[in-house]
């Protein structure tokens, strides 16, 4: 695109993000202060991811972009075609072609690998923001490590509840240091940030905060002995390829409480319906 | 019949921007509204946008007056995101205001002055009865000239330093910080705050001002003078080593006097409020000066407790470019993060209804 | 004359390049990477470590030399625009040619670690010379890092260094055309 720069934001801008980029892979977990611009993108719909995106990604790269696990979704499709304008990079729905893959709201399915990179769009970075309103106060607290205000109010859930009541944003503990927002991704998709071949970067444009995990890091979702972490999922099949084991969708089809399953990554539900799996609703491929 | 996923986002947002275009238009038989027009006759509006959106540029704002449909949250955040991709130059020298070309100037404190108090174009004394000359298109009457040579006119605040009865300006140290390009730290020093009041959403600065007047952490404001004019800005370019004069700029600055502040050890002085922004802006500049003044409390020894004095709460909440994102966000889809949800909600109510019946069977 | 030899052949690519083999050698620590590859800079200055100048430092930035660099000191100030520290201690990133004391220099503070100074170093090989385990995020299993150009009692330091975590500083090392990178998160013992 003409008057502006390869991939939108002007190079020392990008040095600016390639800097805490590295400070935050150097400590897993850690909230790293940034520059953050306005982009040409409202806060809070992905500026922070954008921001990542822009300043990682290289002429080389095949970029995925994905909301809700969807390439389609509506602003999935508007940060995609924002790269394929300004950075000319070819683009790709399928997890396993792209070496770059910006979402929002879900990790893939499909196992990520080493020469891949995740870059999670996060609208509030600080896991104790709901605890602690004021910033000062809660980078003291992951200054000193101080986390038991997050223990005490998933306790209090299981009090009255019986069980945690978080279901996504669920908070982790990254390589036994920091509790770290893994950005409202559902707890169902918690697990595969553990030792994830991948690099994981985290932008949040609004908050000004960067983070990152790298490959093979440990990522514990916090739980007690007596009451151990566990996901949820709709206890259906898709109903387009028949999967059991990735997370769904819930699509209302009638007014008299109809409701049909399927699978949230549209790219894995594809591949498995390209394989020959069909599920009660699908036709065969 | 077979469920089919939905598809076409991307077509989906071609046909909202050309709809959007259309709906811009309004009505093709009536004349296209030129960005002249609005930079002559909405000069309000364009003065928000520029002090919002952080870019001294009329032309720019009434484009994206024009191109925002006249949404002046949305015309700020155009102004912004061109404004983040253009090289800096230099820092200008600081805006000498008491060497303003001043069209409007009034004080609250004294009868009368130096310079006197010059009403200027001022809605002020205006009744609110819609007038329908205007919609005729009427000419206006001509107004009564002004003297034409340029004088100086000395702060109001300069008159209370001659007894030494008003704190003084600190020399500023260094260059200012910017929030542009430099993540918020607290505590946050008052360069840093003050260009954030200046860029804040007026209505949220009106409404904090506001709750100081309340009681939510009152300062016994007096005006000690508004006014409103055209300054030179100057900077020196290295390569030079002497200052140049690189244009004007409409501002409307306001000075608040506050209660005093001092001991039987220290002398008591009033203390200031100050409030600066783009273009003719004077609710934002009076309501910018109430709240500098109450974010000044902790440094001044009073008690923090009103939100106006939280500088955290302040200075986090008062941008509307990413107020206005981040409740909008809201509308995009959280449809994974609602499934996760229910499938808790169902959980837990399953729980509890086994539980009220193996309460029941005992 | 040192200015007279280019910088980046392509500042905007060749940033972007030199960055993703900084991030790799960061995000898998003691990975050998490509870095730099067609650069030449003045001496002593290896074409990696010239890159990885480019690419991070600026106005924004400060940076120390150690006296060896002198000669390339002109060509990183009209190239990068750094501007350059009176010592060590203040600097954001150190340029060295042995080993340097750590303690000295800037390890962030608890509620700002990334303050953190990053250390980049000539070294005479990567891959071959004095081994060492290590261990930590980055890495599925521990790996065996071998460098010749690092002092004996390089564990000793580096865990004085860890000690500190999560402040710290960070080491990238350069030879020639290549990198590896040591985070503060690594663990280095003695095999």
């Amino acid at each position: 695109m003409t008057g502006y720069n390869f991939a939108y934001l002007d190079e020392q801008t990008k040095r600016m993000i390639r800097r805490a980029l590295l400070k935050a892979v150097a400590i897993p977990g850690h909230q790293v202060p940034f520059g953050s611009r306005e982009m040409p993108l409202p806060y809070g719909w992905g500026t922070g991811g954008i921001q990542v995106t822009a300043a990682v990604l290289g002429p080389n790269d095949t970029l995925k972009v994905i909301d809700q696990g969807a390439d389609d979704t509506t602003n999935a499709v508007s940060i995609r075609r924002f790269f394929a304008r300004t950075a000319g990079v070819a683009t790709t729905t399928r997890t396993a072609e792209a070496t770059i893959i910006q979402t929002r709201h879900r990790i893939p399915e499909q196992k990520l690998h080493e020469n891949q990179i995740i870059v999670y769009q996060v609208p509030q970075p600080e896991p104790l923001s709901r605890l602690e309103s004021s910033r000062i106060e809660t980078t003291r607290m992951h200054g000193l490590a101080e986390y038991g205000l997050m223990h005490v109010k998933l306790y209090e859930d299981i009090t009255r509840f019986g069980h945690v009541s978080l279901s996504y944003d669920y908070p982790v503990m990254v390589n036994d240091r920091y509790l770290m927002a893994p950005s409202p991704i559902p707890a169902f998709d918690n697990p595969k940030m553990d030792m994830m071949p991948a690099l994981q970067l985290f932008g949040a444009g609004r908050e000004k905060r960067i983070y990152a995990i790298p490959p093979y890091t440990k990522v514990v979702s916090l739980d007690f002995d007596d009451h151990p972490f566990r996901t949820t999922r709709a206890p259906h099949a898709c109903g387009l390829c028949g999967a059991t084991d990735s997370y769904l969708d819930e699509v209302v089809t009638d007014d008299r409480g109809g409701r049909l399953f399927v699978c949230s990554d549209t790219d894995h539900c594809e591949t498995h319906r390209d394989v020959g799996h069909v599920g009660s609703e699908g036709v065969a491929a | 019949m077979a469920y089919v996923a939905v598809k076409g986002g991307e077509r989906a947002i071609d046909n909202a921007h050309a709809w959007l275009a259309e709906d811009r238009r309004g009505n093709p038989d009536v004349p296209d509204l030129g960005t002249d027009q609005i930079r002559e006759q909405l000069g309000r509006s364009v003065d928000r946008v520029m002090a919002e959106g952080s870019l001294y540029d009329p032309d720019l704002a009434a484009l994206a007056i024009k191109q925002a449909q006249g949404d002046l949250i949305e015309a700020a955040f155009l102004l912004r995101a061109y404004r983040t991709t253009l090289p800096r130059f230099a820092a200008s020298m600081p805006v000498e205001t008491d060497q303003m070309q001043v069209r409007r100037r009034i004080s609250a404190v004294f009868k009368d002055m130096p310079g006197g108090q010059l009403l200027g174009p001022t809605y002020d004394y205006t009744h609110r009865l819609l007038d329908f000359t205007i919609a005729a298109g009427t000419p206006p009457p001509k107004p009564a000239e002004m003297p034409a040579e340029p004088v100086a006119i000395p702060h109001v605040h300069g008159i209370l330093d001659h007894e030494g009865l008003i704190e003084r300006d600190t020399p500023a140290g260094g260059e200012p910080f910017d929030l542009t390009r430099e993540p918020l730290a607290f505590p946050a020093g008052r360069d840093l705050r003050l260009q954030a009041l200046a860029r804040g959403d007026e209505g949220f600065l009106l409404a904090m001002g506001y709750s100081t007047q309340r009681g939510w952490g009152g300062t016994h404001p007096f005006v000690g003078e508004i006014r409103v004019g055209e300054a030179s800005v100057f900077l020196t370019p290295p390569e030079l080593g002497f200052e140049i004069d690189i244009g004007d700029i409409t501002l409307t600055e306001c000075q608040m006097v506050n209660q005093f502040a001092g001991s039987r050890t220290v002398r008591p002085q009033f203390t200031r409020g100050y409030g600066l922004v783009f273009g003719h802006g004077e609710r934002k500049a009076m309501a910018m000066a109430l709240v500098d003044r109450a974010m000044r409390a902790q440094e001044l020894g009073e008690t923090v407790a009103a939100p106006a004095q939280n500088v955290e709460f302040v200075v986090s909440h008062c941008d509307n470019i990413e107020a206005t994102g981040f409740v909008e966000h809201l509308k995009l889809p959280h449809y994974v993060d609602f499934q996760s949800e229910l499938e808790t909600i169902r959980r837990m109510r399953a729980d509890a209804i086994g539980d009220i019946l193996q309460e029941a069977a005992q | 004359m040192s200015l007279d030899l280019p910088g980046f052949s392509d500042a905007v690519l060749d940033a972007q390049s030199c960055f993703r083999a900084v991030l790799s050698a960061m995000s898998c620590p003691g990975t050998i990477q490509a870095a730099g590859v067609g650069l030449t800079p003045p001496a002593p200055l290896a074409p990696a470590m010239a890159a990885v100048l480019l690419t991070l430092t600026d106005v924004d930035t400060s940076l120390h030399l150690a006296k060896e660099a002198e000669p390339a000191r002109d060509w990183l100030a009209f190239h990068a625009g750094t501007p350059f520290a009176a010592s060590a201690a203040e600097a954001d990133f150190c340029v060295a040619f042995a080993l340097p004391d750590l303690a000295p220099l800037k390890t962030g503070s608890d509620d700002a670690p990334e303050a953190g100074t990053t250390v980049i170093l000539d070294v005479a090989a990567l891959g071959i010379g004095s081994a060492w385990r290590i261990s930590g995020p980055g890495l599925a299993a521990p790996a065996t890092l071998r460098v010749t150009g690092l002092p004996h009692d390089f564990a000793a330091i580096w865990a004085a260094n860890h000690a500190l975590y999560p402040r710290g500083v960070d080491l990238i090392l350069c030879v020639g055309e290549t990198l590896a990178a040591l985070p503060r998160s690594l663990t280095v013992e003695e095999i």
